[in-house]
């Protein structure tokens, strides 16, 4: 036996492997899609998501059914915590449910293909480039995404802005009413207490080329993660003016804050 | 003439590997005639072969001999070889030069073999990159200039003199027994640099099947610019991995330092302005040509790997 094959029989338990050959993906001969997904390296990302996800920050997804098993869909969620780990829990939430299980693609941050490792690893675990080409061709190849319209302003934010949604972008519900994607609503609970930050240095930020540097402890901290899954909203493609696609993505935007505040509401404590 | 006349076709870069293929793919049914910039090659006593320079005037004397129906490009020299200069003259001014021979003498079928160096390797790229993408390698290296050059030059052709019914074809790495590029190199060898930390996504086409797509899209007179790529991919670090390369990490970080140590080592396998190359992905769409074209590669990608693997020689 290899050290690779030891390695993956240690480290990939039978029922992930199982679980992610189950979900078919558009994948090449060697395992790979355009954007740089693996089918092999991402059993060891589901591996150890699902400690994270179930022993770290114990979350308790509700709704996750409310993603359609096929077909193009937006997941559309608030951004919190300075680290992309509501994407991270979003994603297992439904890559790892009991029925028609799916591997969404997170749409990340700009700077992260220009981070050595870190970049390849995000890609071959299926997060993307967030550039609306990618997202466009994703969803034309059935993909669910994952999309944070808030971008950097809500990942970004400080913890005494918490639970506060940002603007959003408009570009998701161009998309969305293009592809003829419904949109899932998801609000997270809990992941602006894993980072908590009290100030950002900007320029620190602008000299390391990052979107934010922020003040905050050095380890991310065990808050329990609820996440809400909203009923899917669907959109027409009739050409409108800009002013009502941002009215459809305020619609959006209140749905996922009645999410928020369900989560809050559900949680007793925060850790 | 009323008699059935095979078509007459100049094929130029007739020193390359894929030429060699795409002529021995036409041979049979067309009258053909090889030049090439660099070298006179020897194709057989039924094809005359030329080594000549296109911006000289000489090179209008085929044109009248021979009566070309078409013209099959694939003399663009790479940008590993030549001095930029050189490499401008005959890309640049040589392309533009045939053509204006190739309106002048009526051609009704033009075939550019361009590549997909000229959308550029840049962190924000989108996969999938598809034909109306900017072309941004101009701004990434000087060395790239006049590949995009060469492109805009056809493109202009091809809307100017609709008769000509210009296709300019962006293919991936072409790869595979004789061909001579850098990737083709990288992979035959034992030992290939990479950047530490980066192995972006790369695509793979074996020349026989370039060499297929070539001839597929010259007996089809459809207008316009094609990427030609399989819908395959892999990344670069597992391809090399595939090849029995040992890698061997140059320092990635500050973006700086690999430029350095390039500029210093003047690798030709690995030459410093395609650094961006084997760090940003540069993933074309390769589906409107196979759509159009009726193309399907027939090479799987891990025979295109086991040849490099079974065909090692020393560094």
């Amino acid at each position: 036996m290899s050290l690779a094959s030891y390695l993956k029989s240690k480290l990939i338990p039978a029922d992930i492997d199982e679980h992610i050959n189950r979900i078919r993906k558009p994948i090449g001969s060697l395992g790979y899609d355009p954007w740089g997904y693996n089918n092999e390296v991402i059993k060891y990302g589901f591996s150890l998501t699902r400690q994270i996800y179930e022993k770290y920050f114990r979350v308790e997804a509700h709704g996750v059914e409310n993603v359609p098993a096929e077909g193009p869909v937006l997941i559309i969620a608030n951004h919190s915590g300075q680290l992309p780990i509501d994407g991270l829990l979003v994603g297992y939430a439904l890559a790892s449910r009991e029925k028609q299980p799916r591997i969404p693609r997170a749409m990340i941050e700009r700077f992260f293909p220009t981070v050595p490792w870190l970049g390849n690893l995000l890609n071959e675990f299926g997060a993307v480039l967030g550039d609306p080409v990618n997202c466009a061709k994703m969803l034309a190849n059935d993909e669910a995404v994952i999309v944070f319209p808030e971008g950097v302003r809500g990942s970004g934010k400080l913890y005494r802005d918490r639970y506060q949604l940002k603007r959003f972008g408009n570009g998701f519900m161009h998309l969305a009413m293009k592809y003829k994607a419904p949109i899932v609503p998801v609000g997270v609970v809990g992941c602006e207490e894993t980072i908590p930050a009290i100030a950002n240095i900007k320029p620190l930020a602008k000299a390391l080329g990052i979107p934010y540097a922020p003040v905050a402890m050095p380890v991310v901290l065990p808050a329990k993660v609820h996440l809400n899954f909203g009923p899917p909203m669907y959109f027409d493609d009739l050409d409108i003016p800009e002013e009502l696609v941002t009215e459809r993505v305020e619609q959006v935007k209140a749905e996922i804050s009645r999410l928020i505040d369900k989560g809050l509401s559900e949680r007793k404590k925060l850790f | 003439m009323t008699k059935q006349r095979r078509p007459h076709i100049l094929v130029t870069g007739a020193a390359g590997a894929l030429a060699q293929r795409v002529i021995n793919q036409l041979r049979d049914h067309c009258d053909l005639v090889a030049v090439d910039f660099r070298e006179q090659v020897y194709l057989g006593d039924d094809i005359p072969s030329y080594c000549i320079d296109f911006t000289k005037r000489v090179f209008e004397d085929l044109f009248r001999r021979y009566e070309f129906d078409g013209v099959i490009h694939l003399g663009r020299i790479q940008s590993s070889q030549l001095t930029r200069m050189r490499r401008y003259n005959a890309n640049v001014l040589g392309t533009q030069k045939l053509l204006d021979l190739s309106h002048k003498y009526g051609i009704k079928r033009v075939v550019v073999l361009s590549t997909y160096h000229v959308y550029g390797a840049v962190a924000y790229n989108p996969a999938l990159i598809d034909e109306s993408a900017p072309l941004k390698a101009a701004g990434l290296s000087a060395d790239l200039v006049d590949s995009v050059e060469l492109e805009n030059l056809a493109n202009i052709y091809l809307w100017r003199y609709p008769e000509l019914n210009i296709t300019i074809l962006r293919p991936c790495n072409i790869v595979g027994p004789g061909v001579r590029n850098t990737m083709s190199s990288l992979l035959g060898s034992e030992n290939a640099p990479v950047l530490a930390g980066f192995s972006p996504m790369m695509q793979f086409i074996h020349i026989d099947d370039m060499a297929d797509a070539i001839v597929k899209a010259y007996r089809k007179p459809v207008r316009g610019v094609f990427n030609v790529a399989p819908e395959d991919w892999v990344a670069y670090q597992h391809a090399l991995r595939l090849c029995g390369c040992r890698r061997i990490p140059i320092p990635s970080i500050p973006p700086v330092l690999p430029n350095l140590i390039l500029k210093t080592l003047k690798l030709k396998s690995f030459p410093s302005y395609l650094t961006a190359f084997f760090k940003y992905p540069v993933v074309i769409d390769g589906r409107a040509f196979a759509r159009e074209f009726d193309f399907k590669p027939k090479r799987p990608l891990k025979e295109i790997f086991r040849f490099y693997r079974e065909n090692k020689r020393p560094v």
